[in-house]
């Protein structure tokens, strides 16, 4: 008792910072098994983790075989010769499978995707979180019903919508359509009710207009919040894969989930080729999610916290 | 800060206001802005969601109502005939379509408990701080960011029947190494499943992790203190403080397995035969391969019908035993 008590004073003076787990506390029965567990946990932890990551580290190592080492038995982790046979064949022009021309096509999309998400979604739940006006909590509650909706019953509808429109077979069906982002407005609107009324209160009162509050003080705030949005939309149009497979059918216009599928009908048993095109496919999220992966995760823990 | 805004505007003679609007209690947001004011924010966004969302909605029943070719000049009108043909045991389209939701159904049943329990255990392993957390927690997110097709088309290769990572390493330990895991049932039910759980447990984990943080810590110290074990403190304590997130992480991983089709349109083209084509893999060949559109639509609303009923009794499973609760979380 008196030792739980002790260590409980002795944490609150601490800094939360500085609190670990393995606080010298023999005596303490639930802290005495601590570092024990401590490194039982690390040990399951870190071989789980291992087997995470080793599928990612093998569609790696067998991008740089050769077609015969690829195709092998038994698998190897370290590819004897070192080749870069794979990507310079995926990579040459003028193939039907054009994967650079899929890398940029991607690229354009997501990031145009991403933009037009975070400039709507912001403006939107501006006033859905600060303004009262009639109409407010019906579009708002519209707007979160959607988000339930599956996503299949769109589909169907959009792809004559976009017919119409002429934008099959075109990149624009990437970018515009699922820009209409119903989880982005209730992200930015939760993030907006969370801030500090007392400055747009302020700068109203300075006479300042809405739309001034909003750029100049309002959005510089929520730039934590506009980057896990905006990353969180690009990692979902560059990895979206329905959409794209019915809608681009020509390969000089397909995005690379959509391209892989057209690589991997056209070669089968090339792995080489495919774990090449597979690494092309992630290396710029990979890149994002390595340095960005802060944003990026507590934006998903957030967005589940508040639903 | 606030003193800092109204300090620039000095010179305006109004920096007496700011002070005392700020002592009153009642704010009049409504009356400085104009009506169109917040439409005009509104504006952009309600244009692309009237325009791909709402209008498709409605779009897709007007559709289900007709015998829609796309590729066919003439769309007559059909009335329920989509739907009824679906539910009629010797129409074409009722076998494939109920077989494919059988193949949904399946998926569901087995990824959705496995992905509510093994991220869990992960997060729970996770939530206390130890050299190295942010690090590993990272390791189990990475699939989540790759997407489905890069996914797809890695497994495939790891499954392979003959030069496959996974039957090799089966082979090493001594069992069956010839396991045909995208080409015969039940295992590449077992492949579709675990290959799922890969690619998606570190966001579920993620979701539980922030929800075991937001667990006060002097809950366990109290239980503690009352001579609770770990199992004690794991249902005293951890279960009722995540009851709020269960049913949204719940309502969530049912629809994305209930939306699965990539891994089955890219691991085992459907097969064997039809066994692992899930519903969406036939509404989106019917409609978009095939251009049956009203019978796809129809099919589509059907299983969203499903869907709302099974969402429906999670909300109410969750709501029965969390009522005072939820209340207090809501306000």
């Amino acid at each position: 008792m008196t030792n739980v008590l002790d260590q409980k004073g002795q944490k609150d003076e601490k800094n939360e910072k500085d609190e670990r787990v393995d606080t010298p506390a023999g005596s303490d029965e639930p802290r005495s098994g601590s570092r024990r567990s401590t490194i039982l946990r690390i040990v399951i932890l870190g071989s789980i983790a291992l087997a995470f990551v080793s599928p990612i580290i093998f569609m790696l190592v067998t991008s740089f075989k050769t077609r015969a080492e690829a195709a092998g038995i038994p698998p190897t982790w370290i590819p004897d010769p070192f080749s870069l046979q794979a990507y310079a064949t995926i990579l040459a022009p003028g193939t039907n499978t054009p994967v650079l021309q899929w890398f940029a096509n991607s690229m354009l999309a997501a990031a145009l995707n991403a933009s037009l998400v975070v400039v709507t979604a912001s403006l939107a739940a501006y006033p859905l979180a600060r303004m009262q006006f009639r109409g407010k909590n019906i579009v708002f509650a519209v707007i979160v019903a959607t988000l339930l909706v599956p996503p299949v019953i769109l589909v169907i509808p959009n792809y004559l919508i976009v017919s119409e429109l002429g934008w099959l077979n075109s990149l624009v069906a990437i970018i515009i359509p699922t820009a209409a982002s119903a989880f982005g407005v209730f992200f930015m609107r939760q993030f907006f009710v969370s801030l500090p009324v007392e400055l747009e209160e302020a700068a109203r009162l300075d006479g300042a207009n809405r739309f001034v509050i909003f750029t100049r003080i309002v959005l510089p705030l929520a730039k934590p919040a506009l980057a896990t949005l905006a990353l969180l939309a690009f990692l979902g149009n560059w990895n979206d894969f329905l959409w794209p497979v019915y809608v681009l059918f020509s390969p000089e216009v397909q995005t690379l989930p959509a391209g892989l599928s057209t690589l991997q009908s056209a070669n089968t048993v090339r792995y080489d080729l495919l774990m090449a095109g597979a690494v092309v496919a992630s290396l710029p999220v990979l890149a994002l999610f390595v340095f960005l992966q802060r944003f990026i995760i507590e934006g998903v823990s957030r967005s589940g916290v508040k639903g | 800060m606030s003193t800092k805004v109204s300090a620039d505007a000095l010179p305006t003679g109004r920096a007496s206001r700011p002070a005392a609007t700020r002592g009153a209690p009642a704010r009049r947001p409504a009356r400085e802005q104009a009506a169109a004011t917040p439409w005009i924010f509104l504006a952009p966004y309600l244009l692309l969601f009237g325009g791909f969302v709402i209008l498709p909605a409605v779009l897709g029943v007007w559709i289900s109502l007709h015998s829609w070719d796309y590729t066919l000049p003439l769309k007559p009108f059909v009335g329920l005939d989509n739907y009824v043909a679906l539910f009629d045991p010797n129409s074409t389209v009722s076998g494939p379509f109920w077989g494919s939701m059988r193949a949904t159904g399946i998926f569901t049943l087995f990824s959705v408990p496995l992905l509510l329990t093994i991220p869990l255990a992960v997060a729970l392993l996770m939530s206390k701080k130890f050299p190295g957390r942010n690090f590993l927690r990272a390791i189990y997110f990475a699939p989540y960011v790759l997407g489905v097709a890069v996914v797809a088309v890695l497994w495939r290769y790891l499954l392979d029947n003959n030069i496959g990572l996974v039957n090799h390493y089966l082979g090493l330990l001594g069992l069956p190494d010839d396991t045909a895991w995208t080409t015969s049932t039940p295992a590449a039910w077992v492949a579709l499943i675990g290959v799922t759980v890969w690619w998606t447990l570190g966001f579920n984990a993620v979701i539980y992790l922030a929800a075991l943080q937001d667990i006060p810590v002097e809950l366990y110290e109290a239980a503690r203190v009352d001579g609770a074990n770990g199992w004690q403190q794991f249902v005293h304590v951890t279960i009722p403080g995540l009851k709020p997130i269960l049913s949204f992480i719940t309502i969530i991983t049912l629809l994305a397995s209930a939306n699965m089709f990539g891994q089955s349109y890219l691991m085992t083209q459907g097969g064997p035969g039809r066994e692992t084509r899930t519903a969406i893999y036939q509404i989106a060949d019917t409609g978009l391969r095939n251009f049956q559109m009203g019978s796809a639509a129809a099919m589509s609303y059907v299983l969203t019908v499903f869907l709302m009923l099974v969402s429906v009794v999670v909300f109410w499973i969750f709501r029965e035993k969390n009522e005072p609760k939820a209340k207090k979380v809501r306000s």
